[in-house]
């Protein structure tokens, strides 16, 4: 599908001269986080790429990259990445407010609800069947994301992972102190993988 | 920690720390938000994360609005709002002026290291995210089966995930799990 919405999109070279104004990216970025449910990343690309043409693809993944390794939420940080390079701050600041504002709204609201109504059993039985489902979501996003390491047989890459799973999910030590030595570790290994292929 | 600190401050430096370390994004990072809010702060049950990771699946938006429903159990709408900004707000920053810096100095080669070397990591993180909340969650054998199977058809088919989780909903309704 990537493929598809790569030749699809065309590079918006006016961009730079007429870029929209604070408002259009308030809405847009709205829009994009009121449409995403698990996961804004797919409508974020669609809308930016596909609808408004503000980015080619290829502009897209790799400020995506970015704000992949960068701390925080990713899609958080693109909308500001994104709406600075069109805008400057005010820019960056409005699609971060339109990305979270709404849905901060919304989610919220079934705070409160859950708060008031949250004990009645046949609301914390459907909730629990949600969140079963929730985490089987979720169990697939991995599976999808490990598979290209386990196409390629990538044992250090695996191999990391595991340790990373075993120290947080099964020992349950803290984040900042596995990140201490985990980041070294594995960048060495990258380091190491990339000198080693030339 | 003193017990007569302000919550909201609690709440800002709480994850405005955790958001520094949220390497892989917001799902990444809910080990962390739970070994925190449930058994550091003890602001909530793991039942109650459970619910809260299922009320963020369930409304649209980025899935850091985890963080707006922990805020929320502490300190109402205030809290919900200021866990928000602190969680994405400083990385943020961040993320523009990074962002500046390399605008001027792109340095294509080590992003590429940096890639190879984060990607396992936050797979690891993701895994860890799902076996925690599963321990929360999958309290009964039928509740695990249908994990496994929203995971099954999850990862084969294209179907849009907020019907499983309407049938999610619906199955516990009828007190089937």
């Amino acid at each position: 599908m990537a493929n598809r919405i790569a030749s699809a999109a065309s590079p918006g070279a006016d961009i730079a001269k007429d870029p929209p104004s604070l408002r259009t990216l308030f809405f847009a970025f709205a829009k994009m986080s009121l449409s995403g449910f698990g996961g804004v990343l797919v409508f974020a690309r669609r809308a930016i790429v596909d609808e408004h043409r503000w980015m080619t693809a290829e502009e897209f993944n790799e400020t995506f990259a970015l704000c992949h390794f960068l701390p925080g939420p990713n899609i958080v940080n693109l909308a500001m990445v994104f709406g600075a390079r069109l805008r400057g701050v005010a820019g960056g600041l409005a699609a971060f407010a339109g990305l979270l504002g709404p849905p901060l709204f919304l989610v919220t609201a079934l705070a409160a609800l859950y708060g008031h109504f949250g004990q009645i059993d046949a609301l914390r039985q459907a909730l629990a069947g949600v969140s079963c489902v929730a985490v089987g979501l979720l169990a697939s996003v991995v599976f999808r994301m490990m598979s290209p390491l386990l196409k390629k047989s990538d044992v250090l890459g695996l191999a990391v992972m595991l340790a990373v799973f075993i120290a947080i999910g099964l020992a349950r030590l803290p984040l900042a102190e596995v990140l201490l030595v985990a980041v070294p570790l594995s960048l060495a290994v990258a380091y190491a993988k990339m000198r080693w292929a030339r | 920690m003193s017990g007569d600190d302000n919550p909201i401050f609690q709440l800002f430096w709480t994850f405005a720390l955790i958001s520094l370390f949220a390497i892989g994004g917001a799902v990444a990072a809910i080990p962390e938000l739970h070994r925190v809010a449930v058994d550091v702060r003890h602001w909530m049950t793991d039942k109650q994360f459970a619910d809260a990771f299922a009320l963020s699946q369930l409304s649209p938006g980025p899935n850091v609005l985890i963080v707006a429903l922990i805020g929320y159990s502490v300190a109402g709408v205030a809290g919900a709002a200021v866990a928000t900004i602190a969680m994405c707000g400083p990385t943020a920053v961040l993320s523009y002026f990074v962002s500046r810096w390399l605008a001027n100095a792109r340095e294509a080669r080590w992003s590429g290291v940096l890639q190879a070397a984060l990607v396992p990591l936050s797979i690891g993180l993701m895994a860890a995210s799902a076996w925690i909340l599963g321990l929360a969650s999958d309290r009964t054998w039928p509740g695990f089966v249908l994990t496994v199977i929203a995971a099954l058809v999850a990862s084969m088919t294209r179907l849009n995930p907020l019907w499983l989780l309407a049938a999610g909903g619906c199955l516990g309704f009828a007190g089937l799990l």
